[in-house]
């Protein structure tokens, strides 16, 4: 917007250099963003949640005692996109692996990054487990519905009558259960300080999501537990919609099982 | 300083973990392991090297929490009994993908299923064959005494870190369970963070320092590169099995027949070649001290002087094909075992001997 204006009203051309100054930057890649390139689907969350996680790092300065932790499922290759030491853990034990973390380093910065089949339905017991021992560690959890990387399939988080290529009619909740609220669960745990459920596909949104993210940290930092950032997210891809249609489709149907907003912030 | 403590196996395992610079112990109670678990609890080591000690919800969680501490570089072990061990085997598998140290103790119970805590040996296979998925190997340490319990868990440790695999020590629960004297390992000083970024620098300790992420993965998709990661975890098992065969000989030199036997058993087995030799039959022992790599050239020079060779076991015969493998049909090598938490008394296994080898 400066640059244009700025051309407007000076009826100049700029050349490119006069133009890259530092005094007209606007928005710039967080370096701890590696350059490689992504392997999501366009017009899936991951890529903003990942920019997030990685921008709040580098404002917190935290790069150097930061180790993350990769699930099993799309996001498995987190590890080459944010600039910081990590572990790539097996389906759902990525609380388990932090808990050690935390544990031997409790000076380092320690979180999950989990989707809703790895934390949600085989690593249950690794996420209720850390969350109630109150590991100083910090959980992101992209709830999208369903299973994305293995092509599509029934999530324990997918909502009732959505259709997958497990749950063919749409989920039933009478053969295959109800979706599974588990930040909801995790809140009543003594040792989550903090559980909230964002989203990333509004500019609001982000702006939300990424002030969870750092207090998310910050609580970390501090040793006060574990805090949960729950984002529904889309998955265009396994949902079969474009990327808008998704947002939308998410707006109407995820959030209204999955309400945005804090769920426990002590 | 020499200090003699009369103990249990699972006691003694608490005790060396602490006096050989262990970091991290994660672990969930089963018997006849639980010992091992409740004598650091009551040790409270973290008040005293700093070592973390956690209860954790399942073995699972258990090797997973090694995972995470090994990644870090850290001196991490579980321990645990057969049903728990095979719990354990996904997180085995990521742990040799990944090539990271670690030490596991496999106090051995009577299987399959829940079976009994009764002491047994029939997680043979599952220690030395894989276990859990994908082309990998366990460097295996079988003590055979209290004494071993504790100079093998320090063993293992060395080996872990040496190799960058996880070490077994594949135990049972007559030795987990019973008391005899020990002489404790020296204390050790664990290592600070500083000196595990020196000598570890694979180590994931926060980047620190480092301009390149340190990443811990098993992960590879292409196959071209997965097959290279295979390669270079076989040559490194070509080496362990060049250079850490350990295995021991009682009365072998004169023998015609041979029993080959490992862990409590070959302490059993023992005392039958005295019975035989007292009937002036030469019969020597052979015992495997590491399960892998199998001291299989030991075996094969011995097959060359002997009539034949008798595998016994705590189990239904699991080692003795290891045993033929070696001896490759010079000799015939005969199996007796006894399973489900009984355990052979060397008077059976004289007459086994005799029967299956003699008659």
């Amino acid at each position: 917007m400066q640059i244009a204006s700025c051309l407007l009203q000076n009826h100049t051309i700029m050349t490119l250099q006069e133009i890259i100054q530092p005094a007209n930057k606007v928005y710039g890649k967080t370096p701890l963003l590696t350059d490689t390139p992504m392997h999501y689907c366009p017009g899936c969350s991951h890529g903003v949640v990942h920019k997030l996680i990685a921008e709040v790092i580098e404002e917190m300065g935290i790069q150097d005692i930061t180790i993350g932790i990769a699930p099993v499922g799309c996001a498995v290759f987190a590890y080459n996109y944010i600039d910081i030491d990590w572990q790539e853990a097996a389906h759902g034990r990525a609380p388990a692996l932090a808990t050690a973390v935390n544990r031997l380093l409790p000076d380092s910065c320690v979180f999950t990054y989990q989707g809703d089949g790895d934390l949600a339905a085989i690593g249950t017991a690794e996420t209720i487990h850390a969350c109630n021992r109150g590991e100083n560690i910090a959980i992101f959890f992209i709830n999208n519905g369903i299973y994305g990387m293995t092509g599509g399939q029934m999530a324990p988080t997918t909502i009732e009558g959505m259709v997958t290529s497990t749950s063919p009619e749409g989920r039933d909740v009478m053969l295959e259960g109800y979706p599974l609220k588990i930040s909801n669960l995790l809140t009543i745990l003594d040792g989550t300080c903090y559980v909230t459920r964002q989203a990333v596909h509004t500019p609001a949104t982000v702006i939300r999501a990424k002030k969870a993210i750092r207090k998310a940290f910050e609580n970390t930092l501090a040793k006060k537990g574990t805090s949960v950032v729950e984002f529904v997210s889309t998955c265009n891809s396994g949902w079969k919609m474009t990327p808008h249609q998704a947002n939308q489709w998410m707006a109407e149907h995820m959030f209204k099982a999955y309400p945005l907003g804090d769920l426990k912030d002590q | 300083m020499e200090e003699v403590k009369l103990m249990k196996g699972n006691e003694a395992i608490a005790e060396a973990a602490i006096r050989c610079g262990c970091d991290g112990y994660f672990g969930y109670p089963i018997t006849p392991q639980s010992e091992v678990l409740e004598t650091l609890m009551a040790l409270e080591p973290w008040k005293k090297t700093g070592m973390v000690v956690l209860q954790a919800e399942s073995e699972t969680a258990s090797i997973n929490m090694v995972y995470g501490g090994a990644a870090c570089g850290k001196r991490v072990m579980t321990s645990s009994s057969s049903p728990g061990i095979s719990l354990m085997q996904e997180g085995l598998s990521y742990i040799a993908g990944a090539e990271l140290p670690c030490v596991v103790v496999n106090v051995t119970r009577g299987g399959p299923g829940l079976g009994t805590i009764q002491p047994s040996q029939s997680d043979y296979f599952q220690t030395v064959k894989g276990g859990g998925h994908g082309d990998y190997k366990l460097i295996t340490l079988a003590p055979a005494s209290v004494q071993e319990m504790s100079d093998y868990l320090c063993l293992a440790f060395d080996l872990a870190f040496k190799y960058r695999n996880p070490v077994m020590v594949l135990s049972d629960g007559l030795i987990g369970q019973m008391m005899e004297k020990v002489q404790l390992p020296d204390y050790q000083l664990r290592l600070t963070n500083e000196q595990i970024r020196e000598k570890y620098p694979w180590a994931t300790l926060g980047k620190q320092g480092r301009t390149k992420q340190n990443i811990i993965t098993s992960l590879e998709l292409v196959s071209e590169e997965m097959e290279k990661v295979n390669n270079r975890l076989q040559q490194k098992y070509r080496e362990v099995e060049a250079n850490e065969v350990r295995y021991e000989t009682f009365l072998c030199d004169d023998a015609d027949y041979l029993l080959v036997a490992f862990g409590s058993t070959a302490r059993i087995c023992q005392k039958s070649v005295e019975l035989l030799r007292e009937e002036g039959i030469k019969v020597g022992l052979f015992r495997p001290i590491t399960l892998y790599p199998y001291p299989a050239s030991q075996i094969l020079k011995y097959a060359k002087q002997v009539k034949g060779m008798l595998s016994v076991e705590m189990n239904a015969g699991q080692m003795v094909e290891d045993v033929r493998l070696a001896v490759n049909g010079l000799v015939p090598v005969e199996f007796y075992g006894r399973y489900g938490g009984m355990i052979p008394t060397p008077e059976e296994i004289v007459k086994a001997a005799k029967e299956k080898l003699m008659a």
